[in-house]
């Protein structure tokens, strides 16, 4: 006999069966022949590792232009053998000219916030687990879905092609501030052609972004197996779902920003550009624009962009955490409602990256309630995860450790946040290497980690081969300690009043410190070379890795009822059906100590 | 290798509050005469970051060293008090603090935005440009003459476009490279931007504002100690933003006196 346990919503959804969409797609054979299979294909799964590969691609180039900048930034005079051949004009002789340290800059921020941090832990798990953990066949717009990573494909070629023209890559920075963004080829080199390939390339992001964010929030309301209620899917399915709805409106007024940066810079028009400017002794044809418009579209996506990078890696790492806990989170809906918050409150923030921008004083005291009460969500969510340790049986593996280690990371960097939300002390920490530290910390490795562990706990659902722990565990100890040996000192740094984006430390109070850059660079080339380690692991695995069994980490969700990797349709023509919650660990169960989502036996003691 | 998670931890946070504690990083000395209200802030903000900071990584730690490697059927806990008393703890802990923290802060940048320079305060128009600044004072007649955009020509030196044959009022204006103030009386300085977005920062003065260009914005201070100190660009403002500075030179009333005779006399 089969007893449900606390599942009357199975009975009060409707039947799948009914609607129409699901039926067809099973109907239709796997596609064949190799572009529909490998290149331009409709599979979610197959879009996921596309998106993780670009992520992957764009990470190592992000990592290597931040060595150049440090070792610039330690050894002005450094030859980086065969740098020239890159760059003629930006590094002659392969040593690095002050214009094109900033063009590295503009563009590891830009592949780095971009095509990184929004493509990894979002875009390409999502894509790959989002359907499965719902019970999917696929997305709900497959077609949509292909189109979302070729224009994010387009948008990563568009950018690396600013590298290999004469006029090379923009140097204004990742937030590409007007007007020396909008004034064309007087604000110095990059910035006539360079400048306007980052602008098309962003606004192609966008649409991009826009397309996959429709598609995830519409399979996620449409596209549920039965008894897969909004509460019972897992927290990484959430995240998702939440990170989708950010973005969707993100996303949404970056794209319009752009366009109008192009059309200032090309079509003649003023948006951002006041009257009376002399650039490179020119009086720039323009007049009636703000600068301060540029600001305000840009952080109205830029903040919630942080979220945007580090609410996947949240989600991730909660499913990790739970599975390697042996029992279930505290509580499942006080990390669904923290997420949720999260999300609400990062639209009324932006205006506290622009406290010292000459907006009204007022607005700043405005900006900085909201952005400090975004403390009590992330603190409701650090101590859930703490609190949940608490009794656990904490199995050590890879993926647990990035799990683990998260927390820690995105404690340290948020901490930080308490001095920047504070309008009164961002008039001496604005513009520091404090900040550099503050949100490489909490926003890159923190969301990084996410990515890692997702990486170790699914890979053998991905390919059907298991990583080397001992390699993983490895890259672990040396990204851990290595990135708090880098990031930590940027605070300090900060305190004393490092100036950030700088070239060279030509300040003279910098003279004592220039020890600790020295520090700071090899830490950074020892953390980036541990990096290898995880490549080698992730490629060497691919092949030679152990066969992976089903379900190796004991999971209850339903990516693991299914074979590794899982065929064409997921759940090869079945619909699966739901009759639990998540996170059904530390009970009686026929496998074990857990009950899987789909399993129909009776949980002897609810977890939840 | 839980334990030594547990280990590793507890050394990365001891490590990290070290600097901190033994104050290696010390904040420049202040010469403003609103600066120690930012600084105040700071250091209560340093407590609480550093106690939430060194709190959640050693429970961390403890909870990582007591519940890795438990025998399998070892009997699964929950946190005593469950969800509910750690959501209530975050609401009340984190809420007073962002309460006290936000108020007592406001005070702070309230100090340097919400109060008017007084009636007899300094005025200096602070021009910045691709990369350096520039400072002019209105000289004996007190007046500003008028800026022409397109009469800047800074291979003749006239860096803020002024006309002096047809203004009279631009006759008699100071253009300096550093910024010569007087010790403990109030600067008004008028800021505006010649061609993209820049910024002042002087550590000392606890100052940092932008320019933006089409604004004019003002801000105003009293530095209380002579001496000479870097006014550095904190806004990306192209190839040589890392090498734009200039000096500010705190005199007193004497120097700078004599100081604004010499310059009117060239």
């Amino acid at each position: 006999m089969v007893t449900i346990v606390g599942s009357a919503a199975v009975l009060e959804r409707g039947d799948p069966m009914a609607e129409g969409s699901v039926e067809q797609a099973h109907v239709q054979a796997p596609p064949e022949g190799f572009l529909r299979r490998y290149v331009f294909s409709l599979d979610h799964k197959v879009i996921g590792k596309q998106y993780y590969g670009l992520a992957l691609a764009s990470v190592f180039t992000g990592m290597l232009l931040s060595w150049l900048m440090r070792i610039h930034l330690v050894w002005p005079a450094a030859r980086i053998p065969g740098l020239e051949l890159l760059s003629k004009g930006g590094a002659p002789g392969g040593i690095i000219t002050p214009e094109y340290y900033l063009s590295l800059l503009t563009m590891h921020g830009t592949l780095m916030v971009f095509f990184v941090l929004t493509n990894a832990p979002f875009a390409a798990f999502g894509n790959y687990f989002l359907p499965i953990q719902i019970g999917a066949e696929d997305m709900a717009f497959p077609r949509f879905n292909m189109m979302s990573f070729w224009t994010t494909f387009a948008a990563w070629l568009v950018l690396m092609l600013a590298f290999f023209i004469p006029d090379g890559p923009p140097i204004s920075g990742w937030t590409s501030y007007a007007p020396l963004s909008a004034v064309g080829r007087d604000a110095g080199p990059g910035m006539e052609y360079g400048m306007s390939l980052w602008g098309i390339s962003i606004a192609l992001f966008c649409i991009g972004s826009l397309l996959g964010a429709l598609n995830f929030i519409a399979t996620t309301l449409d596209l549920r197996a039965r008894g897969m209620t909004l509460m019972r899917m897992p927290l990484s399915t959430w995240a998702w779902f939440i990170t989708s709805c950010i973005a969707l409106l993100a996303f949404a007024v970056l794209l319009p920003a752009c366009i109008l940066l192009i059309l200032d810079r090309h079509a003649g028009t003023s948006f951002f550009i006041p009257a009376g400017l002399v650039i490179s002794d020119r009086v720039q044809p323009h007049a009636g624009g703000s600068p301060l418009l540029w600001q305000h579209l840009f952080w109205f996506f830029g903040h919630p962009e942080v979220y945007i990078a580090i609410l996947p890696s949240m989600g991730i790492i909660s499913h990790i955490l739970v599975n390697s806990l042996r029992k279930p989170l505290l509580s499942h809906k006080v990390v669904i409602y923290s997420m949720m918050s999260i999300g609400f409150l990062s639209y009324m923030v932006w205006g506290h990256h622009m406290f010292l921008s000459g907006m009204n004083p007022t607005s700043a005291l405005a900006f900085s309630f909201p952005t400090l009460t975004i403390t009590i969500p992330a603190t409701v969510l650090v101590l859930i995860w703490l609190g949940s340790l608490y009794g656990a049986r904490i199995q050590i593996n890879s993926a647990s450790l990035f799990a683990l280690g998260f927390i820690s990371m995105f404690v340290a960097g948020g901490v930080s946040g308490f001095f920047l939300a504070q309008p009164s002390i961002d008039i001496y920490l604005h513009a520091t290497y404090f900040v550099v530290g503050h949100f490489h910390m909490v926003m890159g490795v923190a969301s990084l980690f996410g990515v890692f562990a997702g990486t170790y706990f699914w890979f053998s659902k991905m390919t059907g081969r298991m990583m080397d722990e001992t390699l993983g565990k490895l890259h672990f100890w040396i990204t851990f300690i290595g990135t708090y040996c880098i990031f930590m000192p940027f605070h300090y740094l900060g305190l004393i009043g490092n100036v950030r984006r700088y070239q060279s430390f030509v300040d003279d109070f910098m003279a004592p410190y220039i020890g600790w850059h020295k520090f700071i660079t090899v830490c950074a080339l020892l953390t980036g070379a541990g990096q290898l380690i995880f490549l080698y692991n992730l490629i060497y695995s691919r092949f030679k890795g152990k066969p992976a069994a089903e379900n190796p980490w004991n999971a209850t969700s339903l990516e693991w009822s299914i074979p590794s990797p899982p065929p064409w349709n997921n759940f090869g023509g079945k619909h699966p059906v739901v009759y639990h919650d998540p996170y059904q660990y530390g009970v009686k169960g026929s496998k074990g100590d857990f009950v899987m989502q789909d399993s129909p036996e009776q949980v002897i003691v609810s977890g939840d | 290798m839980g334990k030594l998670l547990a280990i590793v931890l507890l050394i990365i946070a001891l490590a990290s509050a070290y600097p901190i504690v033994t104050n290696m990083f010390e904040l420049p000395k202040d010469i403003s005469t609103h600066g120690h209200a930012i600084d105040e802030q700071i250091k209560d903000t340093m407590l609480e970051a550093g106690f939430s900071f060194l709190g959640a990584q050693l429970v961390l730690a403890f909870f990582v060293w007591s519940f890795t490697g438990r025998k399998e059927g070892s009997p699964l806990k929950n946190f005593p008090g469950g969800a509910r008393i750690l959501v209530i703890a975050a609401f009340v802990l984190v809420g007073t603090e962002i309460l006290a923290l936000g108020v007592m802060g406001q005070k702070a940048w309230a100090n340097v935005y919400f109060t008017s320079p007084a009636p007899g305060a300094l005025q200096v128009q602070a021009q910045a440009e691709q990369f350096a600044f520039y400072f002019r004072y209105p000289g004996p007649d007190g007046q500003f003459g008028t800026i022409h955009p397109e009469k800047i020509d800074e291979g003749n030196q006239n860096y803020f476009g002024l006309d002096p044959a047809n203004d009279v009022a631009a006759r008699d204006d100071i253009v300096s490279g550093q910024l010569v103030v007087p010790v403990n009386r109030e600067v008004q300085l008028l800021m505006h931007a010649k061609d993209v977005g820049h910024s002042f920062y002087v550590r000392e003065l606890r100052i940092q504002q932008d320019f933006v260009p089409g604004l004019d914005l003002s801000l105003h201070f009293t530095a209380t100690e002579i001496g000479k100190y870097e006014i550095v660009c904190t806004q990306l403002c192209g190839l040589g933003h890392y090498n734009m500075k200039a000096y500010l030179n705190v005199m007193s009333q004497e120097d700078y006196d004599n100081w604004q005779k010499e310059q009117s006399a060239q």
